[in-house]
């Protein structure tokens, strides 16, 4: 990001920031959030809206993202996470995908989170159907735990 | 039941799409515009050397699955999508349950496609006799058509949800366990297309009913919930007695009842509600699940692998550009 615009997010009240590792995108009808609610860990939302200003992520996140019932790869992705991704800086800290979905829609189940997780050169770690089952969440919370760590043991060469 | 005289929305205005109140309308009419299908594009003929292979119990049992999924589409096409349509707080909600409704009667006549191919004229008059006297079948019918004839919209939405996302499943087994063996591979593909419609709809009127929700005393709040789980119960009752009756011919009602716990936790979680079966008996045979969706087997779960295959991956540099979805 330019130093002007970095300095103009300041004047808003810098609220675009998150140094948070797990950042997530949710429509209206919740789903998602209800799930990263119930694993009770520190998350960021994207704004619901794309004329909104998106988030801007401070520290290695993994992303989590549904997907609605599309036909085909086109569309797949919601506008407000592809609005996220553009902002370079975003990319770059991207760790990994979570992707939230229905597997009624056949073979795009979770297809969002594919796409992402191939563009981003990550992995697309979990994939849970609509607000996830309290299986899911355990399932989540601590193998988010066991990711982190392992990332930083390879970070942090003995 | 005799039915009262259904209520129609009342004060029509004219609809403006350039005006909206919510984007979950346009978002799900789009979606539904794009899915739309006619069982006319699916090629069911090729189905017909896979048909005479099965026995012909296989084929009296797929024919009155058929049957009870035909009915059920009637029913949401006819009286259930509609009678929700006074209930709507948006116009653009209004447009999109007759738009609902239309794909559940091209549901109801693609089964009459597939046997018309497959079947003979005096087979499938027997199939729907058997349809209008089995009395689970008749029930489960008769349960929600008096929640779309009963005076509480909210309570109607719950009802239609439940048909949506669980009623269907008993039904929808069997296109998938042929599909698992290789067997009526192209009815299978209509179904998938059903399927996808009804996870649409379900979620839809799910939605519309949480939106409904809000602003409510926590009573009322409490008093629709408990409700909903005392529906379920009596219609999860009243299908498992209906998958008996149809699967223990073939010996595969255990393998049916875990697909419907398993779905009956999706339909409550499209109301909003936490599953209610517990991982133990929502294990559905990954067979089925892969005909379902081809991602959903536990190789896609990164977080059960061993250890040693961990391969992380290091995000690259990547232009603006490449981000042209």
């Amino acid at each position: 990001m330019s130093a002007v615009a970095a300095e103009s997010a300041v004047a808003r009240g810098a609220s675009r920031y998150t140094s948070s590792r797990l950042i997530y995108f949710s429509s209206a009808s919740d789903n998602t959030h209800r799930f990263m609610v119930k694993l009770g860990i520190e998350t960021a939302r994207m704004p619901l809206h794309t004329y909104e200003e998106t988030l801007l992520a401070q520290e290695p996140f993994v992303l989590v993202l549904p997907t609605y019932g599309g036909e085909n790869r086109l569309g797949a992705v919601p506008k407000q996470v592809i609005k996220f991704l553009n902002v370079a800086e975003n990319r770059q800290l991207i760790r990994g995908v979570i992707g939230a979905g229905n597997t009624n829609f056949g073979d795009t189940y979770c297809l969002a989170g594919d796409i992402v997780a191939e563009k981003c050169k990550v992995q697309h770690l979990y994939r849970f159907e609509l607000m996830g089952t309290s299986d899911d969440v355990d399932r989540v919370r601590e193998g988010l735990e066991e990711f982190w760590t392992r990332l930083s043991q390879e970070r942090t060469p003995l | 039941m005799t039915p009262d005289k259904l209520k129609l929305a009342s004060h029509v205005k004219a609809i403006n799409w350039n005006r909206i109140e919510d984007d979950k309308d346009v978002e799900v009419w789009n979606r539904l515009v794009n899915n739309f299908w006619l069982p006319e594009k699916v090629p069911l003929s090729n189905d017909v050397q896979s048909w005479a292979t099965l026995t012909p119990d296989e084929q009296l049992l797929t024919m009155r699955v058929f049957t009870g999924l035909t009915l059920l589409d009637t029913l949401q096409g006819t009286v259930g999508a509609v009678s929700l349509i006074p209930d709507a707080i948006t116009q653009h909600e209004e447009a999109v349950y007759t738009n609902i409704a239309f794909m559940e009667s091209v549901h109801a006549k693609s089964y009459s496609s597939i046997f018309s191919t497959l079947c003979s004229t005096k087979e499938i008059d027997e199939a729907f006799r058997w349809s209008i006297e089995n009395p689970n079948l008749q029930k489960k019918a008769q349960i929600i058509e008096s929640y779309y004839y009963g005076d509480d919209p909210l309570k109607r939405k719950i009802a239609s949800t439940l048909l949506e996302s669980f009623l269907f499943y008993s039904g929808f087994y069997l296109p998938m366990y042929w599909s698992s063996r290789a067997k009526l591979t192209n009815t299978a593909d209509l179904i998938r297309l059903i399927i996808r419609d009804e996870a649409v709809h379900g979620y839809y009127i799910g939605y519309k009913y949480q939106k409904g929700l809000e602003g409510l005393s926590d009573e009322r709040k409490e008093e629709l919930k408990a409700y909903t789980f005392e529906l379920m119960f009596e219609l999860y009752e009243n299908e498992v007695q209906y998958t008996h009756d149809l699967y223990d011919s073939v010996g595969l009602a255990e393998d049916v009842k875990k697909f419907l716990h398993y779905n009956a936790n999706k339909a409550l979680m499209n109301l909003g509600y936490e599953a209610m079966f517990p991982a133990a008996v929502t294990d559905v045979n990954p067979a089925i699940l892969s005909a379902l969706s081809p991602n959903a087997d536990e190789n896609h779960d990164f977080f059960s692998g061993s250890g040693s295959s961990y391969v992380i991956g290091k995000a690259v540099n990547t232009e603006d550009d490449d981000w042209d979805f």
